[in-house]
């Protein structure tokens, strides 16, 4: 093991003494953002895999989360909740009586959302990337058709309620950390220079012998995976899900923080799903009224949606790069930072 | 760095809502309503009629100030799951009232509920809100209730015995509701023709429409919001179809007559109350004061949140003012009895939280929403 | 099903195609010239429907000029979104012109909400447009016959645009090549921008018609529409705007006869654009128009 290696293990103990430390000390409140940080910046560490470091703007969260809390949901509710709950049309028999723990729930909620990813991503990638955007989209609004309309399945508009609250801050970070882990090996494996490759130059990567097709389809893959995990950690943490749960905000709120991370770097998008989770909490305010100094402000509901989309923008015409750009934060560039202090100091 | 600034961040929070409780006699109350998102005009509603019913009396028979904090919950769960939180763990409040929508209502109630803090919702109507619950009450009726009203009106009243029922998919609401109304109106004699279904953002019926003349009902039952039975009707009686519609309280509110123009005349519906027709004296002070202040009649929404302010703070000053603990105030909310609210006389049952209260029937006669009678539970 | 009723239908569901198709030209135009996905059209068309109801109910205007001046500022509103958002961005990467234009639709939507509120509003049907025609018994609302004559009129119009004019010609030439183009001496960023100006036009055109057949209309309105249009234009093949207003009908009348012969599907609606979409990329990506993406034309 290598001083580095080290260094980042030391680091991953850090976070974990501190959400520890956090768990018994920090309002319940703030340990629900917490753990909403770390389901968010598995999402998001997925999410830019496919938009920033292969270049291909999806819009799939929001649907992905919600086949990933779907599953999940109805693998941990126990027969009994669900015959209870299906009160308008019985569920199909063998969903009923599946019944499963935490963890595999979790595992198999991934596989179905890459396997859906799986079926989007092939006949998007065989033409273009261009596409990919619309049909997300239009994929996140059909799910909500389709949950709507399976009630034998998801019993439609009521919804799944009363699920078990397995979701812990360790299930949040725990996930959160190995999500990270396998991105960032990727991303610097031969197959994530590929990946940039195609995010690069398109054309440049085809006469170079890489086939786009399967480098598209594997990022695309692996994001819907760990996107289908976040939704059952999701699930099992708000305790019910309905068809109207996964909106488009949820999206637009990831593809801000992959924006403002810098599109293409997971740290910087660890580092952006803390500001953002914590910034938009801390925002409430703006949107209540005010007394300052006598004056009274009246509160402007929905100012901070307008503010967020006033921000994308502007972040995308001034400031493409983010906080980090598409560099990673790394123990090197550290020392670096400390070397040439010393040397101006000098 | 990176944990200095979260630490700092918690620091900062916590330091402006300790900013805002200097009072020492009062009892802090936390509001969670949707005053953004789909659901916003609703919970704006309801907004202003807490605020005025807390103009109207601020203070518990002791002079216990009521302290409301306003949290948005942005229309969803996860908003309002935050909200609760948030108000219970930083902000310390003895009492929740919220949220507006059934759905949001039960995000929220698993955590006041392991937090033993009583939450009131003002317009939560699904059976499940409530159900199995210690904590979580309501101060409206709940949908089997309404939809069975409905029936009885439909059948006794209006002495129809076939309906089409109109179902709105992903609606809890609108399902729940028509549900009910089958249920009620099969054990009464009468025959559902024929169901069919929409979505909530649907603005093209004239499929449907087509199916239900081939049925011809004697009446159409609704349970929907206001934009999708106006649209209906407009669409409904130019292709021909004039049977009468009714609907739930979804139905109310100026829109529908301002979309569905002429259509939506003989529209009739089950809900919370009429301004014009004064259940108590309380609801005529109310309308008064509220015309005064926001220059229009209150809607149920609003009177359904003053109801629940209402129910709070007799619940307070019962439960012995500033020095009341949580499950003291809980214990009077459920036990609310012959309370004379803004929208008639609510009774809690202590044992499931719900409300037990008459419904008003209202209908649109010349582009105007006139009380038709009341329906005792 | 008897005659009569697949009579209606088929009125209703030409209607509804060519309200799609309308706006369908805006995604295929703006595609064509700068092969940017303009998220933010459906938006426009939701913009076009409030100013019009701001014209005549604020401003106390007769229905026609209210209308008028809607499409004009609509128009205008789209070039000033091109020029402030995309334009910036036309020699950058092309996943940062898509998430400014996701951001754009972001920003109409929201701050449309919080201008009139998330309340449905009623558009005020001018009495011309809201009656019925009875033919035979066969009853017809106007507005479902009037749509689809002055959406081909405009379909005219915006044809002999394209190919008898300078203008036109200048377009025409901008989607196979910007540079060749730009350096043969015409002004492209004026040409951009009339491309912007008609398709938010004719977005506006969609939007009020769109709002008179049902006359509720709130911020977020535009987003369905919005999507169905623009997978009828890639059923149409994307650049073209023939295949744009072919693809309109294709896409609005088959959504009205499956709901009408298949009434149990009728929940499935909004999901049956989304499954023309994918077919089309899995079966012919290059569209009913049949032509290569890879090159401009309209």
């Amino acid at each position: 093991m290598n001083k580095k290696t080290i260094l980042t293990v030391l680091s991953v103990v850090l976070l974990f003494l501190f959400l520890w430390y956090g768990d018994g000390h920090l309002s319940t409140y703030a340990m629900r953002i917490w753990e909403e940080v770390g389901i968010f910046l598995m999402l998001a560490a997925s999410y830019n895999l496919i938009n920033g470091v292969t270049g291909q703007f999806s819009l799939e969260p929001n649907g992905f989360v919600a086949i990933g809390a779907y599953v999940t949901a109805i693998l941990i509710l126990t027969p009994a909740q669900k015959e209870a709950m299906f009160i308008i049309t019985p569920m199909v028999p063998w969903l009923q009586n599946l019944h499963m723990s935490f963890f595999p729930a979790l595992i198999i909620g991934g596989l179905v959302t890459a396997f859906v990813g799986f079926l989007l991503g092939f006949p998007v990638f065989r033409v273009r990337g261009d596409y990919l955007a619309i049909v997300t989209l239009g994929f996140g609004l059909t799910i909500r058709v389709v949950s709507n309309n399976t009630v034998p399945i998801t019993n439609g508009a009521l919804g799944l309620k009363g699920l078990p609250t397995y979701t812990t801050i360790w299930w949040c970070w725990g996930w959160a950390v190995f999500a990270m882990i396998v991105i960032m090996r990727m991303v610097n494996s031969e197959f994530g220079r590929a990946m940039k490759a195609v995010r690069d130059d398109e054309d440049a990567a085809i006469a170079m012998g890489i086939n786009t097709f399967w480098i598209k389809m594997t990022a695309f893959i692996t994001a819907a995976f760990f996107e289908g995990v976040g939704g059952g950690l999701l699930a099992s943490l708000i305790t019910i899900i309905s068809p109207t749960m996964f909106t488009f905000f949820l999206t637009f709120e990831l593809l801000i923080i992959i924006v403002v991370g810098g599109l293409g770097s997971m740290t910087g998008t660890a580092l952006a799903t803390i500001v953002v989770i914590w910034g938009s909490e801390i925002l409430r305010v703006v949107e209540q009224p005010m007394d300052i100094f006598g004056l009274h402000i009246p509160g402007i509901p929905g100012m901070r949606m307008v503010v967020f989309s006033v921000l994308l923008i502007l972040i995308m015409i001034f400031a493409r790069e983010g906080i980090m750009g598409q560099k990673e934060f790394s123990w090197d560039s550290l020392f670096n930072f400390f070397k040439k202090n010393k040397v101006a100091q000098k | 760095m990176k944990r200095f600034l979260n630490i700092l961040a918690v620091a900062l929070v916590s330091f402006m809502f300790m900013a805002t409780s200097s009072y020492s006699k009062e009892v802090k109350v936390g509001v969670v309503l949707p005053m953004t998102g789909l659901v916003a005009a609703f919970g704006q509603s309801a907004w202003k009629g807490i605020e005025l019913a807390q103009s109207m009396e601020p203070t518990a028979k002791d002079g216990t100030k009521i302290h409301l904090t306003l949290l948005d919950n942005k229309g969803t769960k996860v908003g309002t799951a935050n909200a609760v939180s948030k108000l219970i763990s930083s902000n310390h409040v003895k009492t929740l009232i919220g949220a507006i929508t059934s759905s949001d209502t039960m995000a929220g109630a698993p955590i006041a509920e392991r937090h033993h803090i009583p939450m009131i919702s003002s317009s939560a109507t699904n059976p499940l809100v409530t159900k199995g619950t210690k904590y979580i009450s309501r101060a409206c009726f709940i949908d089997p209730f309404q939809g069975a009203v409905a029936a009885k009106y439909v059948y006794n009243n209006l002495h129809k015995k076939t309906a089409t029922v109109m179902i709105e998919r992903d609606q809890d609401y609108s399902v729940g509701l028509a549900h009910a109304f089958i249920k009620a109106f099969k054990k009464l004699g009468g025959k559902v023709v024929s169901v069919a279904f929409f979505q909530s953002t649907d603005q093209d019926y004239s499929a449907q429409i087509s199916t239900i003349k081939a049925k011809n009902p004697e009446v159409i039952y609704m349970p929907s919001y206001y934009q999708e039975i106006a649209l209906f009707c407009r669409q409904a009686r130019q292709y021909g179809l004039n049977q009468p519609v009714l609907a739930g309280d979804g139905a109310e509110a100026d829109a529908l007559i301002k979309i569905g123009g002429k259509a939506v005349n003989g529209v009739t519906f089950t809900t919370h109350f009429d301004p014009h027709a004064a259940a108590t004296p309380l609801t005529t002070k109310f309308v008064n004061l509220y015309n005064k202040k926001y220059k229009q009649n209150p809607d149920a929404m609003a009177a359904l949140g003053a109801d629940a302010y209402f129910i709070v703070l007799n619940a307070v000053s019962k439960a012995g003012g500033y020095k009341a603990t949580p499950k003291k105030i809980n214990y009077y909310i459920r036990h609310t009895k012959n309370f004379k609210g803004v929208t008639g006389v609510i009774n809690i049952n202590p044992k499931t939280g719900n409300a037990i209260k008459s419904a008003v029937i209202r209908k649109v006669v010349n582009g105007k929403f006139v009380y038709v009678t009341t329906v005792n539970p | 099903m008897d005659l009569t009723t697949i009579l209606q239908q088929l009125v209703n569901g030409i209607s509804l195609g060519s309200l799609y198709g309308l706006v369908a030209i805006g995604y295929t135009m703006v595609y064509g010239v700068i092969r940017l996905i303009n998220f933010a059209h459906g938006d426009i068309m939701m913009v076009g429907m409030y100013f019009a109801v701001t014209g005549i109910v604020a401003m106390f205007l007769p229905w026609w000029a209210a209308f008028l001046l809607s499409m004009v500022a609509t128009a205008l509103l789209g070039v000033l979104v091109d020029r402030l958002a995309y334009k910036p961005l036309r020699n950058a990467s092309r996943i940062s012109a898509l998430i400014t234009a996701i951001g754009v639709s972001f920003f109409l939507e929201n701050l449309f909400l919080v201008v009139f509120g998330g309340v449905p509003k009623a558009f005020p049907v001018p009495s011309v447009f809201g009656g019925v025609i009875n033919v035979n018994g066969v009853i017809f609302p106007n507005i479902a016959i009037i749509t689809p004559i002055i959406a081909i009129a405009f379909l005219l119009i915006l044809l002999f645009i394209l190919h008898k004019t300078k203008y036109g010609m200048a377009m025409r030439a901008l989607s196979f090549d910007m540079e060749t183009v730009r350096i043969m001496g015409v002004n492209v960023d004026m040409i951009i921008s009339i491309v912007f100006a008609i398709g938010s036009f004719l977005a506006a055109v969609g939007g009020i018609f769109w709002a008179m057949r049902y006359p509720a209309i709130n911020p977020l309105i535009g987003i369905m529409p919005g999507l169905k249009a623009f997978a009828a234009a890639v059923l149409g093949g994307i650049g073209s705007v023939m295949g744009a207003a072919v693809g309109g009908f294709v896409i609005g009348l088959s959504e009205i006869l499956i709901v009408a012969l298949f009434p149990p599907l009728a929940g499935y609606k909004d999901a049956f654009a989304f499954l023309f979409l994918i077919f089309v990329l899995l079966f012919k990506p290059t569209g009913i128009m049949g032509e290569d993406l890879e090159r401009g034309r309209f």
